[in-house]
């Protein structure tokens, strides 16, 4: 409650409210990812720092040129950075890193109206945006997990020149993620390292169970609605389940989909943001229902490996449409006169 | 200006050149023709060659329309409109493809498609149908004109991003990385969009510039 010099103090309506404001839900999502950004930096080494850094600080540039100086201080641009740089892979070019970064909060964000208006989640646009300028660099820029001497030195792509190709090749490890091992037809990774994160991925995509607890976090401080990464989870479960049944030599199991790839980071902190997610009950299980069906549709039958971004876009795009369809009906609708 | 839908008889040609290039720009302000802006605007040289075309069948088609306007009956006046326009866009299709074939391949059916390019039957309809040949003329140059402005500069931008050429000509340094998705038809949206941002931003400022009293 806001102190008050005075003993009986007089106003309006609320006198109760929920201490939700912009910064605090950032603040949450931030410790939420916190075990996770950790865990990468163990994983990947000053690649993964150097990546979510840079992200964080073209976010914060970004949001400074374009958007509302008093915005700055709400914590949306760096945890949109946090999210990006978490979100890419760990060998890729910095500048690469700071231009995606750039076009999130620059297009994906401010040209739509800044905080709560776009349509499309701005770490998406600019991940989106980096996979298709940038094609070759977001296929192969990998790297081993755990790899000697990760903690003193940046992979030599980091490091390339603004707009210029590195160098040096990138590292090129067979089979660059768990993924797209599984979809060359290569034996996929045992589960326990999928599920702990001991393997190679984007930054901080690995660790499924890390990802989990940060979630669950975030539903126990009512961050985000349990619904929609319960419908996700539970659709791509389910479509992996009975796809699996079909056919187990062409369909990986259930819980190999379930702790692959982006998924984890997808439905907990990218799905739930509530500018791009239906504001129903109903209309929360119907987006994840349809993300999850895309992504494990893009998945298995498509030319990616991973489909969690695009299915996620797609599943923003029909935001306005589930919102429409479940509207509440006022209760005197429909009555005769 | 005149009101806008009533044009005048008597008004200046060497007006319609200008608002044609830039306050009328048929790209850049109006939205017109975007089938062929999106498409063919991967490279400067399509571009050019594109604007070239649709500036040479826009002007023909509004001298021969202005000269026969008197004849024309009101009722069947569109299906005489694309006829006149058919004529040119032929004759063009079959100049490139004999004169050069590498880019007539490279534009594909964007050629023959200028004949429903809504730019030049709206310029028919609202000028060269009404007007003088000296009006209909200047007009059509202004709107071609401002046609290739928006085309070349879309072209020319994509070609650079997108392969680090300009025109063919290498400029951008040797290991630079092209953005792939500029030669994709999405780059061809968002670097339009881009554009119209900048001209409306440049166009604003220029106007508070002139309206300043020196």
């Amino acid at each position: 409650m806001m102190p008050s010099s005075h003993l009986l103090s007089l106003r309006g309506a609320p006198h109760l409210h929920a201490d939700s404001a912009v910064p605090r839900l950032m603040l949450h999502s931030v410790i939420a990812l916190l075990p996770v950004s950790v865990f990468a930096v163990f994983l990947f080494g000053l690649a993964a720092l150097a990546t979510v850094a840079v992200a964080i600080l073209a976010c914060l540039l970004a949001e400074r040129v374009c958007g509302p100086r008093s915005a700055l201080g709400d914590g949306s641009a760096i945890l949109t950075g946090l999210l990006l740089g978490l979100s890419l892979p760990p060998a890729l070019p910095l500048w690469m890193v700071a231009f995606g970064a750039f076009v999130a909060v620059a297009v994906g964000k401010h040209l739509f109206g800044g905080l709560g208006g776009p349509a499309f989640h701005p770490v998406l646009v600019g991940r989106v945006f980096l996979q298709a300028a940038f094609p070759s660099a977001m296929a192969q820029a990998w790297v081993a997990p755990l790899a000697a001497g990760r903690a003193t030195e940046l992979p030599a792509t980091s490091l390339a020149l603004p707009f210029l190709t590195p160098d040096a090749p990138y590292d090129g490890i067979s089979g660059a993620t768990p993924l797209s091992a599984l979809k060359a037809g290569e034996a996929g990774e045992p589960l326990l390292s999928l599920w702990l994160g001991t393997v190679s991925g984007s930054v901080g995509e690995t660790s499924a169970l890390l990802l989990l607890l940060g979630g669950l976090y975030l539903v126990y401080r009512r961050v985000i609605d349990w619904r929609i990464p319960a419908a996700l989870l539970g659709s791509v479960a389910l479509f992996s389940a009975v796809l699996h049944a079909i056919d187990p030599e062409r369909f990986p199991a259930m819980m190999t989909a379930l702790g692959s790839g982006a998924l984890m980071l997808g439905a907990w902190f990218l799905a739930t943001d509530p500018g791009i997610s239906p504001t129903t009950r109903r209309g929360a299980w119907l987006y994840g229902l349809a993300i999850g069906l895309l992504v494990v549709v893009i998945r298995q039958f498509s030319g990616q490996a991973e489909g969690v971004m695009y299915a996620l876009l797609l599943g923003s795009a029909l935001t306005p449409h589930i919102d429409r369809w479940t509207r509440p009906k006022p209760l005197s609708e429909g009555v005769e006169e | 200006m005149a009101d806008a839908g009533m044009i005048s008889e008597r008004e200046d040609g060497v007006e319609r050149l200008r608002l044609g290039f830039w306050r009328e720009n048929p790209i850049l302000v109006q939205a017109l023709g975007m089938c062929p802006v999106l498409a063919v605007s991967n490279t400067g040289v399509n571009a050019l060659t594109m604007s070239l075309a649709t500036t040479f069948v826009l002007l023909s088609s509004a001298i021969v329309i202005s000269t026969i306007r008197g004849i024309i009956p009101r009722q069947v006046r569109l299906a005489c409109f694309v006829l006149v326009i058919a004529t040119f866009v032929t004759l063009t299709d079959m100049a490139v493809e004999a004169f050069a074939l590498e880019l007539h391949q490279a534009l594909g059916a964007f050629l023959p498609l200028i004949v429903v390019n809504c730019m030049i039957l709206s310029r028919i309809e609202i000028m060269a149908s009404r007007q003088p040949i000296s009006v209909a003329a200047l007009d059509a140059i202004g709107m071609g004109a401002g046609f290739m402005l928006g085309l070349v500069t879309l072209g020319s931008l994509r070609e650079l991003l997108g392969r680090g050429t300009l025109f063919g000509a290498q400029v951008m340094p040797d290991r630079f990385e092209p953005w792939q998705v500029m030669q994709l038809p999405g780059g061809g949206f968002f670097t339009l969009a881009a554009l119209v941002i900048g001209f409306t931003l440049l166009d604003r400022s220029l106007k508070r510039w002139r309206e300043v009293p020196a």
